[in-house]
Protein backbone atom coordinates (compact mmCIF):
# COMPACT_ATOMS: atom_id res chain seq x y z
CA UNK A 1 0.00 0.00 0.00
CA UNK A 2 1.02 3.58 -0.54
CA UNK A 3 1.10 6.20 2.20
CA UNK A 4 1.82 9.87 1.96
CA UNK A 5 4.17 10.71 4.83
CA UNK A 6 5.17 14.35 5.34
CA UNK A 7 4.35 15.07 1.73
CA UNK A 8 6.24 12.12 0.22
CA UNK A 9 4.84 8.83 -1.08
CA UNK A 10 6.12 5.83 0.85
CA UNK A 11 5.31 2.14 0.59
CA UNK A 12 3.93 0.50 3.72
CA UNK A 13 3.24 -3.14 4.56
CA UNK A 14 -0.27 -4.37 5.36
CA UNK A 15 -1.15 -4.05 9.03
CA UNK A 16 1.40 -1.31 9.67
CA UNK A 17 0.53 0.72 12.78
CA UNK A 18 1.56 4.30 13.50
CA UNK A 19 4.07 2.96 16.02
CA UNK A 20 5.40 0.61 13.32
CA UNK A 21 5.78 3.47 10.86
CA UNK A 22 7.68 5.57 13.42
CA UNK A 23 9.96 2.58 14.13
CA UNK A 24 10.61 2.11 10.38
CA UNK A 25 11.53 5.79 10.16
CA UNK A 26 13.65 5.55 13.34
CA UNK A 27 11.65 8.33 14.97
CA UNK A 28 11.26 8.29 18.73
CA UNK A 29 7.55 8.66 19.53
CA UNK A 30 8.24 10.74 22.62
CA UNK A 31 8.70 14.05 20.85
CA UNK A 32 6.34 13.91 17.90
CA UNK A 33 2.71 14.50 17.13
CA UNK A 34 0.97 12.54 14.39
CA UNK A 35 -1.85 13.78 12.24
CA UNK A 36 -3.67 11.13 10.20
CA UNK A 37 -5.87 12.34 7.35
CA UNK A 38 -6.24 15.69 9.09
CA UNK A 39 -7.05 14.34 12.57
CA UNK A 40 -4.53 14.63 15.41
CA UNK A 41 -3.88 11.30 17.15
CA UNK A 42 -3.22 10.91 20.86
CA UNK A 43 0.09 9.28 21.68
CA UNK A 44 -1.66 6.27 23.26
CA UNK A 45 -3.38 5.62 19.92
CA UNK A 46 -0.08 5.11 18.05
CA UNK A 47 0.16 1.33 18.70
CA UNK A 48 -3.51 0.73 17.87
CA UNK A 49 -4.11 2.71 14.71
CA UNK A 50 -3.54 0.60 11.58
CA UNK A 51 -2.67 2.55 8.44
CA UNK A 52 -4.58 2.05 5.19
CA UNK A 53 -3.70 2.54 1.55
CA UNK A 54 -3.88 6.22 0.62
CA UNK A 55 -3.54 7.52 4.17
CA UNK A 56 -1.93 10.91 4.61
CA UNK A 57 0.34 11.05 7.64
CA UNK A 58 2.01 14.14 9.05
CA UNK A 59 4.73 13.61 11.65
CA UNK A 60 5.34 16.83 13.53
CA UNK A 61 7.98 17.96 16.00
CA UNK A 62 9.60 21.12 17.40
CA UNK A 63 12.03 22.91 15.12
CA UNK A 64 14.07 26.07 15.45
CA UNK A 65 11.93 29.17 15.18
CA UNK A 66 11.23 32.29 17.14
CA UNK A 67 8.38 34.08 15.49
CA UNK A 68 6.87 34.93 12.19
CA UNK A 69 8.73 32.45 10.05
CA UNK A 70 6.73 30.93 7.24
CA UNK A 71 6.89 27.40 5.93
CA UNK A 72 3.88 25.98 7.73
CA UNK A 73 3.40 22.30 6.98
CA UNK B 1 15.17 42.00 46.03
CA UNK B 2 15.28 40.56 42.52
CA UNK B 3 15.01 37.10 44.03
CA UNK B 4 11.44 37.90 45.08
CA UNK B 5 10.51 39.81 41.98
CA UNK B 6 9.13 36.91 40.00
CA UNK B 7 7.30 36.88 36.70
CA UNK B 8 3.95 35.21 37.31
CA UNK B 9 2.68 33.75 34.08
CA UNK B 10 0.16 31.03 33.35
CA UNK B 11 0.11 29.84 36.96
CA UNK B 12 3.90 29.49 37.10
CA UNK B 13 6.71 31.68 38.41
CA UNK B 14 9.89 32.63 36.58
CA UNK B 15 13.00 34.43 37.79
CA UNK B 16 13.86 35.65 34.31
CA UNK B 17 11.71 38.14 32.44
CA UNK B 18 13.45 37.45 29.14
CA UNK B 19 11.95 34.92 26.71
CA UNK B 20 14.11 33.86 23.76
CA UNK B 21 13.64 32.09 20.45
CA UNK B 22 15.47 29.26 18.72
CA UNK B 23 15.39 30.54 15.13
CA UNK B 24 18.08 31.97 12.88
CA UNK B 25 21.16 30.78 14.76
CA UNK B 26 24.19 29.75 12.72
CA UNK B 27 24.18 26.41 14.56
CA UNK B 28 22.55 24.70 17.52
CA UNK B 29 25.71 25.00 19.66
CA UNK B 30 25.69 28.79 19.40
CA UNK B 31 21.99 28.80 20.23
CA UNK B 32 22.60 26.69 23.32
CA UNK B 33 25.35 29.02 24.58
CA UNK B 34 23.18 32.08 23.87
CA UNK B 35 20.26 30.55 25.78
CA UNK B 36 22.59 29.91 28.69
CA UNK B 37 23.93 33.47 28.63
CA UNK B 38 20.45 35.01 28.39
CA UNK B 39 19.33 33.50 31.68
CA UNK B 40 15.96 32.85 30.06
CA UNK B 41 13.72 30.09 31.37
CA UNK B 42 11.29 29.99 28.46
CA UNK B 43 12.29 29.32 24.83
CA UNK B 44 10.00 29.42 21.83
CA UNK B 45 9.98 26.67 19.20
CA UNK B 46 8.21 26.21 15.89
CA UNK B 47 5.87 23.29 15.17
CA UNK B 48 6.99 21.65 11.92
CA UNK B 49 7.24 18.39 9.99
CA UNK B 50 9.95 15.98 11.10
CA UNK B 51 12.75 16.03 8.56
CA UNK B 52 12.66 12.47 7.22
CA UNK B 53 16.02 12.60 5.45
CA UNK B 54 17.78 13.12 8.77
CA UNK B 55 20.37 15.60 7.61
CA UNK B 56 19.59 17.85 10.57
CA UNK B 57 20.46 17.28 14.18
CA UNK B 58 17.37 17.50 16.39
CA UNK B 59 16.87 20.88 18.05
CA UNK B 60 15.67 19.17 21.21
CA UNK B 61 19.13 17.71 21.83
CA UNK B 62 20.27 21.27 22.52
CA UNK B 63 17.58 22.38 24.97
CA UNK B 64 17.65 21.09 28.53
CA UNK B 65 13.98 20.70 29.31
CA UNK B 66 14.68 20.57 33.03
CA UNK B 67 15.81 24.21 32.76
CA UNK B 68 13.76 25.63 29.92
CA UNK B 69 10.04 25.61 29.34
CA UNK B 70 9.41 24.90 25.66
CA UNK B 71 6.88 27.33 24.27
CA UNK B 72 5.54 26.16 20.90
CA UNK B 73 4.48 28.94 18.58
CA UNK B 74 2.06 29.04 15.69
CA UNK B 75 4.44 31.02 13.48
CA UNK B 76 3.57 30.87 9.81
CA UNK B 77 -0.18 30.50 10.44
CA UNK B 78 -2.40 32.95 8.59
CA UNK B 79 -5.82 31.85 9.83
CA UNK B 80 -7.32 31.17 13.25
CA UNK B 81 -8.11 27.63 12.08
CA UNK B 82 -4.47 26.90 11.18
CA UNK B 83 -3.17 28.46 14.38
CA UNK B 84 -5.56 26.32 16.45
CA UNK B 85 -4.40 23.17 14.62
CA UNK B 86 -0.74 24.03 15.20
CA UNK B 87 -1.41 24.75 18.86
CA UNK B 88 -3.05 21.33 19.25
CA UNK B 89 -0.14 19.64 17.42
CA UNK B 90 2.33 21.51 19.63
CA UNK B 91 0.52 20.26 22.72
CA UNK B 92 0.81 16.66 21.51
CA UNK B 93 4.53 17.07 20.79
CA UNK B 94 5.44 18.84 24.00
CA UNK B 95 2.78 17.53 26.37
CA UNK B 96 2.33 21.05 27.67
CA UNK B 97 -0.66 23.31 27.16
CA UNK B 98 1.30 26.52 26.61
CA UNK B 99 1.20 28.24 23.24
CA UNK B 100 2.62 31.43 21.80
CA UNK B 101 -0.25 32.26 19.52
CA UNK B 102 0.46 33.98 16.23
CA UNK B 103 -2.10 34.61 13.53
CA UNK B 104 -0.28 36.55 10.85
CA UNK B 105 -2.27 38.95 8.69
CA UNK B 106 0.28 40.10 6.15
CA UNK B 107 3.52 38.53 4.95
CA UNK B 108 5.40 41.78 4.39
CA UNK B 109 4.92 43.31 7.82
CA UNK B 110 4.07 40.10 9.70
CA UNK B 111 1.52 42.17 11.58
CA UNK B 112 -1.08 40.08 13.37
CA UNK B 113 -4.58 39.42 12.10
CA UNK B 114 -6.14 40.55 15.36
CA UNK B 115 -9.61 39.35 14.45
CA UNK B 116 -8.33 35.81 13.92
CA UNK B 117 -6.12 36.13 16.99
CA UNK B 118 -8.99 36.93 19.34
CA UNK B 119 -11.11 34.13 17.83
CA UNK B 120 -8.29 31.57 18.16
CA UNK B 121 -7.55 32.70 21.73
CA UNK B 122 -11.17 32.13 22.70
CA UNK B 123 -11.18 28.56 21.29
CA UNK B 124 -7.81 27.57 22.77
CA UNK B 125 -8.57 28.97 26.24
CA UNK B 126 -11.74 26.82 26.28
CA UNK B 127 -9.53 23.82 25.46
CA UNK B 128 -7.36 24.55 28.49
CA UNK B 129 -4.42 26.22 26.78
CA UNK B 130 -2.26 28.90 28.39
CA UNK B 131 -2.46 31.34 25.50
CA UNK B 132 0.23 33.99 24.97
CA UNK B 133 -0.88 35.98 21.92
CA UNK B 134 1.43 38.05 19.74
CA UNK B 135 -0.57 41.19 19.02
CA UNK B 136 -0.14 44.75 17.85
CA UNK B 137 0.20 47.68 20.24
CA UNK B 138 -3.54 48.32 20.29
CA UNK B 139 -5.21 48.72 23.67
CA UNK B 140 -8.64 47.71 22.37
CA UNK B 141 -7.32 44.40 21.03
CA UNK B 142 -5.36 43.87 24.26
CA UNK B 143 -8.57 44.17 26.27
CA UNK B 144 -10.36 41.78 23.93
CA UNK B 145 -7.56 39.25 24.39
CA UNK B 146 -7.78 39.63 28.16
CA UNK B 147 -11.54 39.11 28.00
CA UNK B 148 -10.98 36.02 25.83
CA UNK B 149 -8.87 34.52 28.62
CA UNK B 150 -5.31 35.10 27.38
CA UNK B 151 -2.62 34.51 30.04
CA UNK B 152 -0.73 37.61 28.85
CA UNK B 153 -0.75 40.06 25.99
CA UNK B 154 2.35 40.33 23.86
CA UNK B 155 2.30 43.55 21.85
CA UNK B 156 4.96 44.15 19.23
CA UNK B 157 7.39 47.02 19.75
CA UNK B 158 8.01 47.12 16.00
CA UNK B 159 7.69 44.56 13.15
CA UNK B 160 9.19 41.11 13.75
CA UNK B 161 12.92 41.06 12.99
CA UNK B 162 13.01 44.80 12.23
CA UNK B 163 15.14 45.82 15.20
CA UNK B 164 13.39 49.20 15.24
CA UNK B 165 12.82 49.14 19.00
CA UNK B 166 9.77 50.33 20.91
CA UNK B 167 8.18 52.56 18.26
CA UNK B 168 5.21 53.65 20.28
CA UNK B 169 5.93 53.60 24.01
CA UNK B 170 2.71 55.52 24.69
CA UNK B 171 0.60 52.73 23.20
CA UNK B 172 2.47 50.19 25.33
CA UNK B 173 1.72 52.36 28.38
CA UNK B 174 -1.96 52.47 27.48
CA UNK B 175 -2.00 48.67 27.34
CA UNK B 176 -0.20 48.45 30.69
CA UNK B 177 -2.87 50.64 32.25
CA UNK B 178 -5.78 48.82 30.65
CA UNK B 179 -5.13 45.14 31.38
CA UNK B 180 -4.46 43.18 34.53
CA UNK B 181 -2.67 40.27 32.84
CA UNK B 182 1.10 40.43 32.18
CA UNK B 183 2.28 42.53 29.23
CA UNK B 184 5.29 41.14 27.37
CA UNK B 185 6.82 43.03 24.47
CA UNK B 186 7.16 40.57 21.61
CA UNK B 187 9.12 41.59 18.53
CA UNK B 188 10.95 44.70 17.39
CA UNK B 189 13.80 44.78 19.90
CA UNK B 190 17.14 45.48 18.19
CA UNK B 191 19.58 46.11 20.98
CA UNK B 192 19.90 46.24 24.75
CA UNK B 193 18.45 49.74 25.24
CA UNK B 194 15.23 48.67 23.49
CA UNK B 195 14.75 45.87 26.00
CA UNK B 196 15.54 48.24 28.87
CA UNK B 197 12.97 50.76 27.59
CA UNK B 198 10.28 48.06 27.46
CA UNK B 199 11.00 47.12 31.04
CA UNK B 200 11.25 50.74 32.24
CA UNK B 201 7.75 51.29 30.87
CA UNK B 202 6.58 48.63 33.29
CA UNK B 203 6.27 45.66 30.98
CA UNK B 204 6.43 42.27 32.68
CA UNK B 205 8.85 40.77 30.19
CA UNK B 206 10.39 40.87 26.74
CA UNK B 207 10.44 38.19 24.05
CA UNK B 208 13.08 38.29 21.34
CA UNK B 209 14.80 36.11 18.80
CA UNK B 210 16.48 37.94 15.91
CA UNK B 211 18.10 40.61 18.12
CA UNK B 212 20.17 37.87 19.74
CA UNK B 213 20.45 35.26 16.98
CA UNK B 214 21.27 37.84 14.31
CA UNK B 215 23.90 39.75 16.31
CA UNK B 216 27.55 39.35 15.27
CA UNK B 217 28.18 37.69 18.62
CA UNK B 218 24.88 36.12 19.74
CA UNK B 219 26.25 34.89 23.07
CA UNK B 220 27.52 38.35 24.00
CA UNK B 221 24.24 39.96 22.90
CA UNK B 222 22.30 37.43 24.99
CA UNK B 223 24.35 38.54 27.99
CA UNK B 224 23.62 42.19 27.16
CA UNK B 225 19.89 41.45 26.91
CA UNK B 226 19.87 39.69 30.26
CA UNK B 227 21.45 42.75 31.89
CA UNK B 228 19.17 45.15 29.96
CA UNK B 229 15.99 43.38 31.06
CA UNK B 230 17.19 43.27 34.66
CA UNK B 231 18.35 46.92 34.62
CA UNK B 232 15.10 48.11 33.05
CA UNK B 233 13.07 46.18 35.58
CA UNK B 234 15.06 47.55 38.52
CA UNK B 235 14.75 51.10 37.20
CA UNK B 236 10.99 50.63 36.86
CA UNK B 237 10.72 49.36 40.43
CA UNK B 238 13.02 52.09 41.72
CA UNK B 239 10.86 54.83 40.17
CA UNK B 240 12.64 57.27 37.90
CA UNK B 241 12.89 61.01 38.54
CA UNK B 242 10.52 63.27 36.63
CA UNK B 243 11.85 64.89 33.46
CA UNK B 244 12.42 68.64 33.79
CA UNK B 245 13.54 71.30 31.35
CA UNK B 246 16.06 73.09 33.60
CA UNK B 247 18.93 71.99 35.78
CA UNK B 248 18.57 71.19 39.45
CA UNK B 249 21.87 71.25 41.36
CA UNK B 250 22.72 68.01 43.08
CA UNK B 251 25.40 69.56 45.31
CA UNK B 252 24.49 71.96 48.14
CA UNK B 253 25.32 75.63 47.66
CA UNK B 254 25.89 75.94 51.40
CA UNK B 255 29.52 75.75 52.49
CA UNK B 256 30.99 77.12 49.31
CA UNK B 257 34.08 79.29 49.66
CA UNK B 258 32.96 82.89 49.83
Amino acid sequence: MDLRVNGKVRAGREGLTVTGLLEDLQIHPQRVAVQLNGAILKREQFPEVVLKDGDTVEIITFMAGGMGEGGAA
Amino acid sequence: MMSQDLLRLGGREFRSRLIVGTGKYADHGTMQRAHEASGAEIVTVAVRRVNLDRTQDSLLNYIDEARFLLLPNTAGCYTAEDAIRYARLGREVGLSNWVKLEVIGDDKTLFPDTEGLVAATRVLVKEGFVVLPYTNDDVVVAKKLEDAGAAAVMPLGAPIGSGLGIRNPYNIRLILEAVRIPVIVDAGVGTASDAAIAMELGCDGVLMNTAIAGAKDPVLMATAMRHAVEAGRLAYLAGRIPKKLYATASSPLEGMIG
